[in-house]
């Protein structure tokens, strides 16, 4: 990111500026060096069509989401209250997610504790950019090719969009595949759930292989997420099979960014 | 007069046994805790309007959604029969409303033996799904021993209760076509029904005016024999789902599937922390469990949909752990949340109307470790469910319970945990340096 300048909430506050939009990172987004490459795709796209953002930096701390998942709700509302703490004393009003449990979960669960914003996923704001004229797409290097969607649960059946990252894809000119499981049927890669932080319980089959297989299936040159968590236990699965040379797995962000050479 | 009576009494002695055991149920559905669902009147009928009576999720499998409509739509308008054959039990008249109703109970009673047909096909293709064709969600371990058995009695019992239905009315057309039937003669030469009309002289053409008339009496008492039979088996059988389907969807979550429950026992002791001046939400002096542990600290719509229940299977057969071969079925969760209710009422009624501790509960003696630590938390057993049972609540509830009370997590989440608590991210980072991807290429 040395050609973009990604402003903190402090500094902005500090300038006395006050951002449009609050880039959550997220925990992935952050610290796995595979999921930062998803975090720099959608910085692009925000400075592409000149968004005044800021991110929390520092001050952001896990949503909560794993332990709640994992039955610690003392654990998931001190997490909360941390960040709602932090972000009413900056005054946020929108706030997009480059991950679909921290969309979820501030959007959905931290209201009750005191939380109140508009939240939106990475793909919901590219598919507003777009529809708004702000970002125009094309599908450059994956012009012709075949992309699969992988719904994230906390996306889908969670939440019920489906539509915006399908739309966006469609703008890139490429042939978008469906596997049988797809939108509220949509298989789980796996990782939901606080599954992602342990061992897989005693069973014949890890549920990101059976995803994988069912994806790679329909042979396509991308597997498409919008979920870094998503992102990890797909790759995995299509290394498992080997077929990482032919089949890429790439964020909706890095999609875009990637197409439009950002 | 003599069968009058005896009708009589067994209308009053099927209501009765019935309307106490749906007492028991409803008592043991109030076992669980409080939870209120006043909100969204219009949204709740309108659910349960498309869910229920619609069968709307249903036909997401089309092919089972039709047999199922098949049954469904008989059962929902043969009632209407039901009420001329109440009538005709208790006064000793035959086929009363045919003629004062005329042309409109012609179509009526031809209407339910259209319907009639169809769902003896759908029975028959469903105890073929069952028992030969083997569906993977129907042959799973669960259902092994009385689930089986319970299933392939239901359909028995609605063939058999079929058969009974065009003994009554095929007979009666024969009867009728002599002169001999009971019901009034218009002159007309037949009851007009549009399916016994041909298959009563094709079964019953050689049969004698007595023979008929005995074919005629076993197949209406049959009927109404099977009829009060089935009212009273439904408390005991996943086939209450027939009543309970409707108010499980009006009571159904009609809030975003990916927003869980806040615990406000929970925000009472975390929230001071960050304002002082809160208020607490419960009362101190009645602290209750966090999490669940057995059934009555489950809330009572956890409870009406154990009971709603028809273990279809949609649910583990869309779940990513069962499909990988894990322990955890949504199905089972169900089952077990049932059986162990049904325990605790025994329980009650035995011990004149209190619990008395018996060592066990849902979770251990029933549900297993390995099942609730198994879960994607995905929504895919929710989003299947026909009658909107949502397993994963009780799953989520448990996993809570399991942490808060008694710590005994798996250990790699406990670490997850520290991670969070300490350097507020799942992994060992420092939160410093969350912001270092910025000053990357």
């Amino acid at each position: 990111m040395s050609t973009i300048k990604v402003p903190t909430m402090a500094e902005m506050m500090a300038a006395g500026e006050t951002p449009e939009i609050l880039f959550w990172v997220g925990c992935s987004g952050s610290f796995d060096d595979r999921a930062k490459k998803i975090t720099k795709a959608i910085v692009r796209i925000l400075d592409h069509v000149k968004i005044k953002f800021a991110i929390l930096g520092s001050e952001e701390g896990c949503t909560g989401d794993p332990a709640k998942r994992g039955g610690n709700e003392f654990l998931f509302q001190m997490q909360a209250m941390q960040n709602i703490t932090v972000m009413n004393g900056y005054g946020v009003k929108k706030i997009v997610t480059g991950c679909p449990h921290c969309f979820n979960t501030i959007k959905n669960e931290y209201p009750a504790l005191g939380g109140n914003y508009e939240v939106v996923h990475h793909t919901q704001l590219v598919q507003e950019l777009i529809n708004q004229g702000k970002l125009k797409v094309q599908g450059g290097v994956f012009k012709g090719k075949k992309i699969v969607f992988h719904d994230p649960c906390y996306l889908g059946r969670a939440n019920d969009v489906y539509e915006a990252p399908r739309e966006i894809i469609e703008k890139l000119d490429v042939e978008l595949a469906e596997m049988k499981r797809s939108k509220a049927k949509g298989l789980c890669c796996g990782a939901g759930g606080a599954q992602m932080f342990k061992e897989a319980e005693k069973g014949n089959k890890e549920v990101n292989v059976e995803r994988a297989e069912e994806a790679l299936a329909l042979n396509p040159d991308v597997i498409a997420v919008g979920c870094p968590f998503c992102n990890t236990m797909m790759t995995d699965g299509v290394k498992h099979f080997n077929k990482e040379d032919k089949t890429k797995v790439l964020d909706i962000a890095e999609l875009i960014a990637t197409a439009n050479d950002l | 007069m003599i069968s009058s009576i005896i009708f009589a009494l067994l209308l009053i002695g099927a209501s009765g046994y019935f309307a106490i055991n749906v007492k028991k149920i409803r008592r043991n559905i109030l076992l669980g805790r409080d939870v209120s669902f006043a909100d969204n009147k219009g949204d709740r009928l309108k659910t349960m309007i498309l869910v229920a009576f619609g069968q709307q999720k249903m036909f997401s499998r089309p092919i089972p959604a039709i047999l199922h409509f098949f049954l469904y739509s008989a059962f929902i308008i043969t009632q209407i029969e039901l009420i001329e054959i109440v009538v005709d039990g208790i006064s000793g008249s035959h086929r009363i409303f045919r003629e004062s109703l005329g042309g409109l109970y012609t179509f009526a009673v031809s209407f339910i033996e259209i319907l009639s047909v169809l769902a003896f096909i759908g029975t028959i293709a469903f105890l073929s799904r069952r028992n030969l064709l083997k569906v993977p969600r129907l042959v799973k371990s669960e259902l092994n021993g009385w689930p089986k058995l319970d299933a392939n009695l239901i359909l028995i019992g609605e063939i058999t209760l079929i058969c009974f239905i065009f003994m009554m009315n095929g007979a009666d057309e024969v009867l009728y076509s002599r002169g001999l039937s009971h019901a009034t003669n218009l002159n007309d030469g037949s009851l007009g029904l549009t399916v016994s009309k041909h298959v009563g002289p094709l079964l019953f053409g050689g049969l004698s005016e007595s023979a008929l008339h005995i074919v005629e009496r076993v197949g209406w008492w049959g009927h109404i024999l099977m009829v009060f039979g089935f009212l009273n088996y439904l408390p005991f059988s996943k086939h209450l789902h027939i009543v309970l389907g409707f108010p499980n969807t009006y009571y159904s979550n009609l809030k975003p599937k990916g927003e869980f429950t806040t615990l406000d026992a929970v925000t009472d002791v975390v929230a001071p922390n960050f304002d002082p001046a809160y208020v607490a939400k419960t009362d101190p002096n009645n602290p209750v469990r966090f999490g669940v542990k057995d059934v009555q600290d489950l809330n009572w719509k956890n409870l009406m949909d154990a009971y709603s229940c028809t273990e279809c299977g949609r649910c583990t057969s869309a779940c990513p752990q069962n499909i990988t071969g894990k322990a955890l079925s949504p199905r089972k969760i169900m089952m077990d949340t049932r059986d162990r209710l049904e325990e605790v009422g025994k329980n009650i009624d035995k011990n004149k109307g209190t619990f008395v501790d018996d060592g066990k509960s849902l979770l251990g003696d029933y549900i297993k470790h390995e099942e609730i630590w198994a879960c994607n938390t995905c929504n895919a057993c929710v989003q299947e469910c026909p009658v909107n049972i949502d397993p994963l609540a009780i799953i989520v509830e448990i996993r809570r319970y399991l942490v808060m009370e008694e710590s005994n997590t798996r250990p790699e989440l406990n670490t997850m945990f520290t991670n969070i608590e300490n350097n507020g991210a799942p992994w060992q980072f420092s939160q410093a340096d969350r912001a270092n991807w910025t000053n990357e290429n």
